[in-house]
């Protein structure tokens, strides 16, 4: 069974008529991880907004998407709304400005948690609690009381994480969550990705241009360029056989990064050991 | 606690700017092709002016001293809003001045009020609107006012609302109503300007990631409004703040035509009449209301941006 299913999505631009996503068909099998890889620009941004359906006004779009057999492209925006965060949770690349830099970083939280559930103060921040604890947060009170440029980019993307483990979503969609952050801040990002995932059972999509990341927590992945799908398949079998070109380039160019983040890993791990 | 050092070393930054400002003013005076003395015995009516005359007025005001001895002494009094006396009338220039400058201080912030609620509702307004015949209609509306010069458009409204309506007074300030028209007249002249700082201010959040996230997480609209509204004003607030002494200097046009006993009329008196002293106060005023409510601005902006806060 699918969790998410897009199909014939077509993403232009209204004013002038240019076409930046073709005609993309893929889907994300429930609890699996789907990839979608390719260079800044290929539309990987574009087509994770279009499924929330918070691309610019500007930018119009076609086909079908389907959320738990839903189809999301025929809701009203108010129905729509209602998905977005407590089923269809999306995680931002760059933690420092994904809250408003005027409020501390639980009053973001509260608003979200008390317009889904109408959950009172105090239950949300005990619920937040844990799940910031979950995600090895210390002193999650203070992160609660903090405004975000007092804190790392590591910290609000487990944040960003802590919130999506109490609203329960069926898909979380992550658009580069880790692209902003150093290798080793990288590194317990990802984990946390991972364990979110088996920890919810959900379905996730994993935005990213890092294939070491990828190869780590995909199933399946999906190769971008220009708008267009150029690949397709299980992470395994494209690293092993890619069969586009540009893959093969990609795959080629990542090794290097790849040694790297598993140098990291390595030292990481023995030091834990 | 942040909040309490940050007002203090504001206000700290602020003093030796007074200072200089005051300065300024005093030496502005003494450039003058002008003799003081001379415009005393003349605007006193002296028939018969000659060099000991002058002399002795000079010796009689204390002119005749060092320039810092004279602008220490000058600058003690002015800090006990003692500016000295009128040139022409002979009377004290705070007694003429203090009323004139709480007159045009009521007409600043009665329009500065209509200014930010008329330009935080058109400029959010058009930002969430943006390209679309609301925000195309009422930038276009605003360009056309605000390219009339305002003496135009007081005579415009002046002669529709006073004249052919007789609906309000034309002149003095009587009544609340006497209000209405000056204060439309300021701020459809200066709300033109703000409203598009509101707009651009608004528009460049939106496209912040915070407003991405808040959207993605399914807050409503309304408490995106909110927390665009919040940042977009810290921009405005401080061009607020300066739009206060700005108008403050600007009230001349509106005040002479609505025959407003305010700073503009005084000044433009004071000028034609060469009264110094009255001047000279007129700079000073204005000068410190600039840096008074700049700081101010400051302040409140620091309140409400927790980084500017930060101590570096
Ligand atoms: N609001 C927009 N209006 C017009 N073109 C856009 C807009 N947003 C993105 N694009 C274009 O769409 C293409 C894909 O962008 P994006 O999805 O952000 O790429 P990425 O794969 O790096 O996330 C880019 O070429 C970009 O120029
Ligand atoms: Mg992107």
């Amino acid at each position: 069974m699918n969790s998410l299913e897009v199909s014939n999505l077509k993403i232009w631009d209204s004013r002038t008529g240019k076409v930046l996503v073709p005609h993309s068909s893929f889907h994300v099998k429930q609890r699996s991880c789907l990839a979608i890889v390719g260079e800044s620009g290929s539309g990987k941004s574009l087509t994770c907004r279009a499924i929330m359906r918070l691309n610019k006004a500007l930018l119009h779009q076609s086909g079908e998407i389907l959320l738990q057999g839903v189809n999301l492209t025929k809701l009203s925006e108010k129905e729509m709304r209602k998905k977005r965060g407590k089923q269809l949770c999306m995680i931002v690349q760059n933690g420092m400005r994904a809250f408003d830099p005027s409020c501390v970083v639980g009053v973001h939280l509260k608003e979200t948690l008390a317009w889904h559930y109408g959950w009172g103060r105090d239950d949300i921040t005990v619920k937040m609690k844990r799940a910031m604890e979950s995600v090895m947060l210390k002193d999650p009170l203070a992160i609660m009381n903090s405004y975000p440029h007092q804190l790392s980019g590591g910290m609000l993307q487990r944040v960003m994480i802590a919130l999506a483990i109490v609203l329960e979503p069926d898909v979380v969609i992550a658009d580069e969550p880790t692209t902003a952050l150093d290798t080793i801040t990288q590194f317990e990002v990802i984990e946390q990705f991972i364990q979110l995932r088996t920890r919810m059972n959900c379905a996730m999509i994993f935005v990213s241009h890092d294939l070491a990341v990828v190869k780590r927590i995909a199933d399946e992945m999906l190769v971008m360029k220009d708008g267009a799908i150029v690949e397709r398949g299980a992470t395994r079998d494209i690293f092993s056989a890619a069969q586009h070109e540009y893959t093969r380039f990609l795959v080629s160019t990542g090794l290097t990064l790849d040694h790297h983040f598993n140098k990291i890993m390595g030292g990481v791990s023995h030091a834990e050991c | 606690m942040a909040m309490g050092r940050y007002i203090i070393k504001r206000v700290l930054i602020s003093l030796p700017l007074l200072v200089t400002i005051s300065f300024f003013s005093f030496i502005l005076n003494q450039l003058s092709p002008l003799d003081p003395a001379e415009v005393i015995l003349h605007a006193q009516g002296v028939p018969n002016i000659t060099s000991e005359l002058i002399a002795e007025t000079k010796a009689r005001l204390g002119m005749d001293q060092p320039l810092l001895t004279r602008y220490v002494q000058w600058f003690v009094s002015c800090l006990q809003l003692d500016f000295g006396n009128s040139y022409v009338t002979g009377k004290p220039v705070w007694s003429l001045l203090g009323p004139a400058f709480l007159n045009t201080l009521k007409l600043t912030l009665v329009s500065v009020i209509a200014i930010i609620a008329l330009s935080i509702t058109l400029g959010t307004i058009c930002a969430l609107r943006e390209g679309k015949w609301v925000d195309k209609s009422v930038r276009g509306i605003f360009f056309l006012l605000t390219s009339m010069p305002s003496y135009w458009l007081a005579a415009l409204i002046v002669w529709y609302f006073s004249v052919k309506l007789d609906l309000l007074p034309t002149s003095g300030m009587d009544t609340y109503q006497s209000y209405i028209l000056p204060v439309t007249v300021i701020t459809i002249s200066f709300a033109g300007i703000y409203f598009r700082i509101i707009r651009s201010s608004m528009l460049s959040n939106l496209n912040e990631d915070y407003v991405l996230y808040g959207r993605a997480c399914g807050l409503p609209e309304s408490k995106i409004t909110l927390h665009l509204l919040r940042n977009s004003l810290q921009v405005a607030i401080s061009v607020f703040g300066m739009a206060i002494p700005v108008i403050l200097g600007s009230t001349v046009v509106v005040e002479n035509l609505f025959v407003w006993p305010g700073l503009g009329t005084l000044s433009v008196k004071s000028i034609l009449s060469r009264d110094f002293p009255i001047i000279q106060a007129y700079v000073l005023v204005l000068a410190a209301a600039f840096v008074i409510f700049n700081t101010f601005s400051d302040i409140v902006n620091a309140a409400l941006n927790p980084k500017l806060r930060k101590d570096h």
